[in-house]
């Protein structure tokens, strides 16, 4: 077995032992440190962090979606607040994670920093003294040769190739795969980089998401955005100043086969200037082709219908002509409800919930549902209200509160170009046409390149520490009675990989063989056993 | 709003495919049966000295003359049953193996694209690669006595596959229309194949590893598990494909958090899948770390390796059914 791996496992079996008998707080904190830095600690602290990731799994994040988290705590009214409490819907960004893996990289530090510097010494050092038995070693073969002790350290040298040799008198010691080493401190200080990259990509950058409707323009500023994720130390006053407007939108859908209505591809036409100043440019922004403006990076995440309605007051005037985005229930049918707020109608307040079918078609039971996600046979139908929308409170754009208000109709199935006149005089609300609307996730990550350089280093330091095999031989060999030189050839493997004895023994074949085809014309004559000692350094 | 037509480009490569792939359970099935009776009744043989088998201590012939070897090692013997049926069950492995190589290939071209981009697919792929890490473990550390490991969780998950995942080959999601897809997914593929096989070598080791017990305690152990090769080669398997495994599985990871980037605009976002991918990668590292560590070399490193592969599948299988994420495409 590997030498470095039984100096591992000795620090960390004797911490127990070792334990401070009355030694003050130096000792304490002493022997906390040497438990914190051992291996079986760090074992520990990387299952914790396994196990401690899987809630985040199995409950909804607030980081990934806010509204699965209010939805959970509405069906779970009771164990959701103790849940909250234990930060599982922060799991990620939770004290207790954070303890998890900053303890598990103060013990990485404490670990690697010691190994690093014991490693720049081994660098800067020779290949140690032959040890005086090599019969104790893993791997030790015996062989005699008629060739002389300095002919067969001589061809050592070359079988040994790519290995660092010192000759120490009737000995070579040779040692290799001083790479894996570095590699190993290479990947784990690389893991370190990746942790404060993405730390200061939390802190410093932000993230927000935002809808637009075709023909609609976005700047980037605060309250441009639905929803935005500002890091702590963000300045959200300086945003960079960009503008974007959405052009067209398209979708493809599959119309035949197993797959009908499944999305062939998505398409949005956007123009945007990096600043209010600088010149128009275009973009075709897809699924896998993200905008990138003044370093920060735009990204279509879903789409909808908006469709628009004309509402006229009880005098006939028209007081609200807009596109308005509907949300889907799902995608393959497109079902899409959503709320239309009239606050000015010169009168009482108007509100309307509504429901777009993209297909409508009659299912069996006479019931209209959309068959299809493409807009083949659009209508709507709504619900009117009266009274006060309570608009001086703030409140989502897509629920409509009901608690002052009065249900005073419900629609027929309306299709493009109807008109429904509300009941009491209320005024009328047609149903004029649809846009497409796409939501959009904006991101400022400065760190990113930086996060994926560590990534990669770390990878590569993982290629060294796993296959490179660091390995010390040694060759011995000295003259028998007989006259025959007796040769050992000793190999010890520092990792298990490297300790494949298979390897020490290809060595000592290729030794063997090579001593026996250079005998006639390099070596002295084997006969004479005189000659042989004489050539000896 | 444009529409296009879906299902298959080609349906005789689609028939082909899809025929290749119950033929390739029965294959499979048959070459099981094989190993099984090769892992029964072969007599134990020794294996010879080569790539993972320890060198033996005594005289070694250096061609003409003696070299005497001296080894430490606390290894048992290295021999495993072998008979003539086992070389036939490889054989049947190779055909069937070829077999999975031409389905692949005709499905990709029924689909016209990369032909892992559902479930399906994936799994199918995944235990391609597993009987590939076989074969070559065979050839190179005269590892057919895993024939039986091996193929009981291939054919099993061919199995599942075909009842239960089957998909028409056709168009991708929009989300996976990208070469992405070849980099990040075959790298998912490639290392959940190795894994499968290092846990199946695992999942014998610790089989090897009780019965060692059990003898050193004085009992008799008969059958299957009497007749294993030694745990501490069982263990080096297991190892050797981990340490194959691994680097991809971190490359596939890294991958898919550049695809993510581009695809979703945040490069981890602690989707259920990611989640699930880290925790098997935290798992793996665990079990790197835990057999440098003393005290847990052996059984419990092996368990650590056993776990790992549990959560692979529990990414494959629960999280695209049980988790709504970006991820979710069952
Ligand atoms: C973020 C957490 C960590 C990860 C993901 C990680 C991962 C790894 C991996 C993959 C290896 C290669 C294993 C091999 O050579 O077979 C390794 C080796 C090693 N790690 Fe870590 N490690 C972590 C933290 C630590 C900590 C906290 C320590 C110190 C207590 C540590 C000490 C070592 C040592 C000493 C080795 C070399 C083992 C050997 O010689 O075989 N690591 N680590």
């Amino acid at each position: 077995m590997s030498t470095t791996t039984s100096e591992a496992s000795t620090e960390s079996g004797g911490s127990s032992e070792n334990r401070p008998k009355g030694l003050g707080l130096t000792g304490w904190l002493r022997w906390a440190w040497r438990i914190l830095t051992s291996m079986r600690t760090a074992l520990i602290l990387l299952f914790l962090l396994a196990v401690g990731a899987i809630p985040g799994s199995f409950l909804p994040q607030n980081g990934v979606s806010v509204d699965e988290v209010d939805q959970y705590f509405r069906e779970n009214p009771d164990l959701a607040p103790v849940l909250d409490s234990l930060y599982l819907f922060d799991v990620f960004s939770s004290p207790w994670y954070a303890a998890i893996y900053l303890l598990l990289f103060v013990s990485l530090t404490g670990c690697v920093i010691p190994r690093a510097m014991t490693h720049v010494k081994a660098l800067r050092g020779r290949p140690v003294h032959t040890p005086k038995n090599l019969q104790r070693m893993p791997y030790a073969a015996t062989f005699s040769t008629d060739a002389a002790p300095g002919t067969v350290l001589e061809q050592a040298k070359k079988v040994l190739k790519g290995y660092r040799i010192e000759h120490y008198g009737d000995s070579v010691s040779a040692e290799t795969g001083y790479m894996r080493e570095a590699g190993n401190v290479l990947f784990h200080v690389a893991l370190i980089g990746l942790l404060l990259a993405l730390a200061a990509g939390s802190f410093f950058g932000y993230r927000g998401n935002m809808l637009m409707v075709e023909g609609e323009g976005f700047a980037n500023t605060l309250p441009s955005y639905d929803a935005i994720y500002p890091g702590h130390w963000t300045d959200t006053d300086r945003m960079e100043p960009f503008t974007l407007q959405l052009d067209d939108f398209e979708v493809v859908f599959l119309e035949d086969g197993e797959l009908r209505g499944q999305a062939d591809s998505y398409s949005a036409d956007m123009t945007y200037r990096e600043s209010p100043e600088a010149e128009e440019k275009t973009h075709e922004l897809e699924v896998n082709e993200p905008l990138t403006v003044d370093g920060v990076q735009v990204y279509l995440l879903g789409h909808g219908y908006a469709p628009e309605f004309e509402v006229r007051n009880a005098e006939g005037d028209v007081v609200f002509d807009q596109a308005v985005p509907f949300l889907y229930r799902d995608t393959m049918s497109f079902t899409s409800d959503g709320v239309v707020k009239v606050p000015d109608t010169g009168g009482e307040e108007l509100g309307f919930t509504g429901v777009f079918l993209p297909t409508a078609t009659e299912d069996g039971q006479g019931e209209l549902v959309s068959s299809f996600p493409g807009p083949e046979n659009p209508v709507v139908t709504m619900e009117a209200y009266q009274g006060d929308l309570g608009m001086h409170e703030p409140q989502s754009v897509y629920q409509l509160r009901t608690q002052e208000l009065e249900q005073i109709g419900e629609s027929t199935v309306m299709e493009m170009g109807d008109t429904w006149e509300l009941p009491d005089d209320a005024g009328s609300v047609t149903f004029s046409g649809y846009s497409e609307f796409i939501s959009l996730q904006s991101n400022r990550d400065g760190t990113r390149p930086f996060a994926l350089g560590a990534a990669v280093t770390a990878v590569g330091g993982l290629l060294l520490t796993l296959f490179v095999r660091p390995r010390r031989v040694w060759v011995r060999a000295a003259e028998r009675e007989d006259g025959r030189t007796e040769v050992v050839l000793a190999g010890l493997g520092k990792t298990e990989v490297a300790a494949n004895n298979q390897e020490f023994h290809e060595l000592t074949t290729t030794l063997a063989g090579r001593l026996r085809n250079s005998e006639p014309d390099d070596g002295p004559n084997p006969s004479d056993p005189q000659e042989s000692t004489n050539t000896r350094e | 709003m444009t529409y296009t037509l879906a299902g298959p480009a080609d349906e005789a490569m689609a028939s082909t495919s899809d025929t290749l792939i119950i033929a390739m359970i029965v294959v499979y099935s048959v070459a099981l049966f094989l190993f099984a009776v090769e892992a029964a009744y072969g007599r134990r043989t020794e294996l010879r000295a080569g790539k993972l088998m320890p060198v033996t201590a005594g005289g070694q012939k250096g061609e003409d003359e003696d070299i005497h070897v001296n080894v430490r090692t606390t290894e048992g013997e290295a021999k495993a049953p072998q008979n003539a049926v086992g070389k036939i069950a490889l054989g049947v492995t190779g055909a069937g193996f070829l077999m999975s190589l031409v389905q692949l290939i005709t499905r990709g071209l029924a689909a016209e694209r990369w032909p892992w981009g559902n479930m399906f697919e994936f799994i199918v792929a995944m235990c391609l690669v597993a009987v590939g890490a076989l074969l070559y473990a065979s050839w190179r550390y005269q590892a057919r006595f895993l024939g039986v490991f091996v193929l009981v969780p291939v054919v099993l998950l061919l199995g599942i596959g075909v009842r239960w995942l089957y998909v028409e080959p056709g168009p991708l999601i929009p989300a996976l229309q990208s070469y992405w897809v070849p980099i990040h997914v075959t790298a998912t593929i490639i290392a959940g194949g190795a894994f499968m096989v290092s846990g199946a070598a695992a999942v014998t080791y610790l089989i090897a590893r009780r019965a060692e017990d059990k003898r050193a305690a004085g009992h008799k152990v008969s059958g299957v598990a009497g007749r294993l090769p030694s745990a501490e080669l069982l263990d080096r398997i297991s190892h050797r494909m981990v340490l194959f495994a691994f680097p991809i599985w971190t490359f596939a990871i890294i991958a898919g958090a550049i695809w993510a980037d581009e695809a979703w605009g945040r490069f981890w976002g602690w989707d259920p899948k990611e989640v699930w991918s880290f925790i098997s990668w935290v798992i793996y590292a665990a079990y790197l770390h835990a057999r440098a560590t003393g005290g847990w070399r052996g059984r419990g490193a092996t368990w650590i390796n056993v776990l790992g592969f549990v959560t692979v599948m529990f990414n494959f299988f629960a999280v695209n059914y049980m988790f709504s994420g970006l991820h979710s495409y069952a």
